[in-house]
């Protein structure tokens, strides 16, 4: 085990300590994105900040998930998916062929529509990331990390006698939950969720929703949503998206009560979407 | 992820080096891994190409042979006995043409007080039932009876494997010219060579030949001066002592050339004899040896000469059989596959069938033979042999396959044709054969195709229900005894004689010849029909 | 007249029959339901042709059960109601000498008027054959008539104008579909019945126990029937290919499922799906003439090495490996084709999940998508297991014929199959332990083979609904 590691995580926190307040986490200038011939993002540029919720709502197929996915290099697992532009993370171009898209995803977590725990134990769904990542010393050290990923998550109290139960074996939200923590694991800074909640019912929504306020605390978090309602409970920024482009970004109370945009206006009013 | 390795100069927070060397690590995992993906293809496909050189490499040879010409007189007292001119009397005088064909041979080359070994070294360049075309000829053109003509017969297999390189190694070095010679024919004659010139090649490609040999066994050779040839009883460095082997019975001339050939093996360890080779030597000096496409292999029925051996009959066999299999198979598998995918109530009995169908799929198609054997022969008694037989154990064999793409083809169809079939006053049935069958054809057509192709290869089942009999006539229907190309190729993979090697592979590729035409056709079907909904 | 009968070739004769009454049947049908209709088809319950229809239905369907009938079982009675009549000196000659003199006589009766012998019992014996053949048919073709006939009498009596002859054929095509879905039900009782019944016969004369766990194997001569050496044999070879074969199938499935280009694929897919489609007997001719002298002159490089023994390996001309690494080239597109079906059931959303998590493409193969595809992975091997179990020509070819249990993958084994069809080329009798052996042996080829599919087939099953 390199503990060199934690010293590595630890700088980048210190780092975001020092100037905490209305930090760029990550900042996207001129973000196009194809898919083959296809364009499916226009020339977006936007800084998402640190210790916030950032929103993402529009229509579906406005290409929010998509811009979401261009944070964390997702796109690259995608054959035809070709991503331009420059997404500054701590200093660095995370496109830059340089950076690994490996490492970068171990500090820029995901969360997605459908709860996809591995056909693992629930102990062994949140311990993947450190493994491969090397974050632990040992057994107890794991143990440490995996417990307190599920407390952050606040699934703990309901799965602490069942670790080795397969993950599959929860209900819908606790997947979710286990998901989240599994992110949560290794680490990140970001952490990405692509509505986290569209395949919940509403008590889990509203279990996963209360997760997210607290987990704002640490990590810079963007969420992908359909729900105007849930953008306008759980963040702070939201981005409307149409077409590709962005419409307007700006404070989520601002958003909500003033846009400037008359799409947005239309949107947050039903008239689409 | 194909990611180059991370550059350190430009390293942002992302990278220190300690993940670095972490990184590197799982990156080179990540590259291994790859790299057993594409060793495992590789192998696979070098496989594939290892199979088709072999055998394409081994069937060349087969597709040529080489013929002996002889300008001669259709006597009409050797060829048509008794004054006929009944063609089927002709046509079956094959030992009449061959004496005719083996006294030419045998004025040519052997004199009056020949041994019996000498001659029947001679007669073995070609085999008695290699005259069946020029006598089947001849019966068609009577008045070819007393006229002079020429004539070809295929070389004997050995011959004609000799002549392609095969038999034994060899190597033909030329010694110049005779500077001069004493002896006589009879007792062994001595010749020395031009000055010059010496023995050193010949010393030295027999002593490699040793050097590989496994045995002991010296190497031959052969000398060739002018139209006579010699087998070498030693050599010093500019003079070799010869005896008569074939040929002119005059004793060489200064001047003339000089050629040698050396034979890797021993006479006793060839299947060709010295003297024949010395006479093919000859012969081709003549040119009197040509190379001909071997259309036997495509006209004749199977033979126990492989030089006479063929496919037709095997051919015919094959599609007679295969009528039988498409006409159980296609329309029951079809028919199987309708009730199951559009009709069947679910319940157990369709559940049963359906299970029952996956697993008979994957049944050993050996156990079919076993069925064929006990039900079809032993309790309907039925014949063995014959492409009926065959065709139902072939049919019931790939009616598990057909039955499975035709179910696929139809669930293809969407849902939505069927309701609009009904929503206008169609029956069920209507609406099936109406609508969604037509709608499922290609795909049911291109699964048969492929059903019948796997139809095609099929042996083992057949070997037990007694197609591998030797069939030497052109089946005329479904009950006569017949052999089918899978199991011709079986069995002349088995004959003895060398000559079969480069036969079967000839056969295996007429059968692929057919098999790449079905799933081209196949193929072909699906391109042109496939239909995304 | 029988005489002439016996001689024709009737079948080409009787479909033209039955052809031409089911058409005039048709016929019948439909002019009969535009009578009745008097002029406006419309009050008709069901359309004219599906009058015709019917009645052509109810007139050939009891005619072609008699002839189907005849033509399963009308020539064995003839050859009984024959065997009974023969001399006593004849009959005592046993089942098989008799049969094989029957065979004789019906080859002959075919050849048609006058052929005789100058064997008076013999030709007289074709003429009686000739007869009783004619005799069969002449009975069977009544039949038919008589069946077609009362089929059409009381079809014909149903029509009128509310007679719902449409839902009727269609009834008769559902049973029709259902009787050849019921064909692949016959064709499994079938092997069973007759590798059961068959096998049943050959331990009454041999023990089961002494088959099942005997290692000597003398079969050709009947003395011994052990089949360990055989099943050896068999696990050795099945063993040997899927060592080939597991490996190359799954790492090549897995590359051209996870890595390989949409372009490189579809290149290489139909390259692997080529080694499928080439006949059996081919790869056995590639084991025998290449694959095998290659393992032979390596065997004796082995035996030539200082360090080695130089009876190290038996180095025989056919053998174990030779069949093995060839039977398990053919396997691997079986392997890789049903894998790369397994592998991209798995989700994408769990590669995604493993991807987000910082995983490398190979972490992710390994210890996410093979986990979730092992079920299906198994199941596909276990096919090919089977697949190598049941091969055969390979075997025969390049195998070997030497019953013996050597662990020396260079010497020659032999397997179930090879045994099988060792013992039932040629011309055989039906009645002895040898033939009957290849039957037992048949059986345990069959019960094995399906234990591994039935088991991977369910897996797979459960594993599609999983995923699903």
């Amino acid at each position: 085990m390199d503990g060199n590691v934690e010293d590595f995580v630890e700088t980048a926190r210190n780092k975001q300590a020092l100037n905490m307040a209305e930090m760029t986490k990550v900042d996207c200038r001129h973000i196009d994105v194809f898919y083959d011939e296809k364009q499916a993002i226009y020339d977006i540029s936007m800084e998402i900040q640190d210790r916030a919720v950032t929103a993402f709502i529009g229509p579906s197929g406005c290409g929010k998930s998509t811009f979401l996915r261009c944070i964390n290099r997702m796109n690259d697992t995608i054959e035809s998916a070709s991503v331009k532009g420059q997404i500054i993370m701590d200093g660095a171009d995370i496109n830059d062929p340089s950076i690994d898209p490996v490492l970068l995803r171990s500090r820029v977590g995901m969360v997605f529509q459908k709860p996809n725990p591995f056909p693992k134990s629930i102990y062994d769904n949140i311990a993947y990331g450190p493994r491969i990542h090397g974050l632990a010393a040992g057994k107890s050290e794991l143990d440490e990390i995996v417990e307190s990923s599920l407390r952050k998550a606040g699934l703990w109290e309901e799965v602490k006698d069942r670790l080795a139960a397969p993950g599959t074996s929860l209900s819908g939200g606790q997947q979710q939950r286990l998901c989240i923590a599994r992110a949560i694991a290794v680490s990140p800074e970001v952490i990405l969720m692509d509505e986290p909640c569209s395949a919940l019912d509403p008590i889990a929504t509203a279990r996963i929703e209360e997760l997210i306020d607290e987990l704002r605390e640490r990590y810079c978090i963007v969420i992908v949503t359909h729900s105007m309602q849930q953008a306008a409970r759980v963040s702070q920024r939201t981005a409307f998206f149409h077409l590709g482009k962005l419409v307007e970004y700006g404070d989520t109370e601002r958003i909500f009560t003033n846009p400037e945009d008359s799409r947005t206006q239309d949107y947050i009013t039903g008239r689409f979407g | 992820m194909n990611s180059p390795a991370p550059n350190p100069e430009t390293k942002g927070t992302f990278v220190t080096d300690a993940a670095l060397k972490r990184l590197k690590k799982r990156h080179a995992a990540e590259t291994r891994f790859k790299f057993y993906g594409q060793f495992a293809i590789a192998i696979a496909v070098l496989a594939l190409i290892a199979l088709l050189v072999s055998i394409i490499s081994q069937a060349s040879s087969a597709f040529q042979r080489n013929m002996l010409v002889f300008d001669i007189t259709l006597n009409a007292e050797d060829v048509a006995p008794n004054g006929t001119d009944d063609p089927d009397a002709i046509a079956r005088n094959v030992s009449g043409f061959n004496l005719l064909l083996q006294d030419s041979l045998r004025d040519q080359f052997l004199p009056e007080d020949a041994d019996a070994s000498e001659t029947r070294q001679l007669f073995g360049l070609f085999t008695r039932l290699a005259v069946l075309p020029v006598a089947k000829k001849t019966a068609a053109h009577v008045d070819m009876v007393g006229t002079q003509q020429t004539v070809s017969v295929a070389l004997a297999d050995d011959i004609d494997l000799y002549l392609k390189g095969g038999v034994t190694e060899r190597k033909s070095i030329d010694l110049g010219q005779v500077a001069s010679a004493r002896g006589a024919i009879g007792d062994g004659i001595y010749v020395s060579l031009a000055p010059g010139t010496d023995t050193s090649a010949l010393a030295e490609a027999i002593g490699g030949f040793q050097e590989q040999s496994l045995d002991d066994s010296a190497p031959t050779t052969l000398i060739g001066i002018g139209n006579t040839w010699y087998s070498v009883t030693g050599f010093s460095s500019n003079e070799i002592a010869l005896a008569y082997l074939a040929g002119a019975r005059v004793a060489p001339d200064p001047s003339q050339g000089i050629r040698a050939l050396v034979l890797a093996q021993a006479e006793a360890n060839r299947t060709v004899s010295d003297r024949q080779i010395a006479w093919t030597m000859l012969l081709k000096d003549e040119g009197r040896i040509r190379k001909a496409f071997n259309s036997t292999l495509f006209t004749n029925a199977d033979s126990t000469y492989p030089e006479l051996a063929g496919t037709a009959a095997a051919i015919v066999g094959s599609l007679l059989t295969m009528l039988v299999t498409a006409l159980l198979a296609i329309p029951v598998g079809i028919f199987a596959a309708v009730y199951l995918e559009e009709f069947a109530p679910k319940n157990r009995m369709t559940d049963l069938i359906e299970v029952n169908i996956n697993n008979l799929a994957a049944v050993p198609s050996i156990v079919f033979g076993l069925l064929g054997a006990a039900v079809f022969i032993n309790f309907f008694g039925m014949p063995r042999s014959v492409p009926l037989v065959g065709g139902l154990v072939l049919g019931l064999l790939v009616l598990p396959t057909v039955i499975i793409a035709s179910r696929a083809a139809l669930k293809s169809v969407p849902p939505s044709i069927r309701t609009a079939a009904l929503g206008v006053g169609a029956s069920k049935t209507q609406s099936v054969f109406h609508h969604v069958l037509p709608l499922a054809a290609p795909g049911i057509l291109t699964g048969s195709i492929i059903g019948m192709a796997r139809a095609l290869g099929e042996t083992a089942p057949l070997l037990l229900i007694g197609m591998v009999a030797f069939v030497a006539e052109v089946p005329d229907g479904p009950t006569d005894e017949s052999t089918v190309l899978p199991v011709l190729i079986y069995k002349w993979s088995t004959g003895a004689e060398r000559a079969w090697e480069p036969q079967t592979a000839a056969a295996i590729i007429v059968l692929l010849v057919f098999l790449v035409l079905m799933n081209l056709i196949a193929i072909i079907l699906r391109r042109r029909f496939e239909r995304r909904w | 007249m029988l005489e002439t009968f016996g001689h024709l070739p009737v079948s080409w004769l009787l479909f033209a029959v039955l052809a031409a009454a089911g058409f005039v049947a048709f016929f019948i049908g439909r002019t009969s339901a535009v009578a009745t209709a008097q002029g406006s088809t419309a009050r008709l319950n069901s359309q004219p042709n599906y009058h015709g229809y019917f009645l052509a239905m109810a007139t050939i369907a009891p005619a072609a059960v008699i002839l189907i009938l005849y033509s399963l079982f009308g020539e064995s009675m003839v050859r009984s109601q024959l065997a009974s009549e023969l001399p006593q000196r004849i009959r005592d000659l046993g089942t098989m000498e008799m049969g094989q003199y029957i065979d004789r006589i019906a080859e002959n009766s075919q050849r048609g008027p006058g052929s005789t012998t100058g064997n008076a019992l013999f030709d007289a014996a074709t003429g009686r054959y000739t007869s009783l053949l004619g005799l069969s048919r002449i009975i069977a073709i009544g039949l038919a008539l008589f069946g077609a006939g009362v089929g059409f009498f009381f079809a014909r009596r149903r029509l009128s104008v509310n007679f719902r002859a449409r839902a009727r054929v269609e009834d008769g095509i559902k049973l029709m579909l259902f009787l050849c879905a019921a064909i692949a039900i016959l064709t499994t009782l079938g092997i069973v019945a007759s590798l059961f019944f068959e096998a049943l016969r050959f331990f009454a004369r041999v023990p089961v126990l002494s088959f099942i766990f005997g290692t000597e194997w003398n079969a050709q001569t009947g003395a011994d029937f052990g089949a360990i050496p055989l099943f050896f044999g068999t696990f050795m070879i099945a063993f040997l290919a899927m060592l080939v074969a597991a490996p190359i199938g799954l790492l090549s499935a897995i590359y051209l499922s996870e890595y390989a280009s949409p372009r490189f694929r579809s290149i290489v897919k139909p390259i692997l799906e080529l080694l499928a489609g080439i006949p059996t007997v081919v790869y056995g001719f590639f084991a025998l003439q290449f694959v095998a002298p290659l393992v032979r002159s390596f065997a004796v490089w082995v035996n030539s090495l200082p360090f080695t023994p130089d009876t190290l390996l038996a180095a025989q001309p056919t053998s174990a490996l030779a069949a093995g690494l060839v039977m398990g080239i053919m396997i691997i597109p079986f392997v890789s084709s049903l894998s790369d079906d397994v592998i991209n059931a798995v989700p994408q959303t769990l590669r995604d999940g493993a991807y987000a998590m910082g995983a490398t493409k190979s972490e992710t193969v390994k210890q996410v998508v093979m986990p979730a595809a092992l079920p299906g992975v198994i199941a596909a091997l276990l096919l090919a297991v089977s697949r190598a179990i049941g091969e055969t020509m390979i075997v025969v070819m390049a195998a070997g014929q030497r019953a013996q249990i050597s662990p020396d993958p260079t010497s020659d084994l032999t397997t179930i199959t090879v045994q099988i069809v060792a013992l039932l080329t040629g011309d055989t009798e039906f009645d002895s332990a040898k033939t009957l052996s290849a039957f037992a042996l048949g059986f345990v080829l069959f019960i094995v083979t399906l234990l591994f599919n039935l088991i991977a087939l369910r897996v797979v099953q459960k594993y599609r609904e999983k995923y699903e």
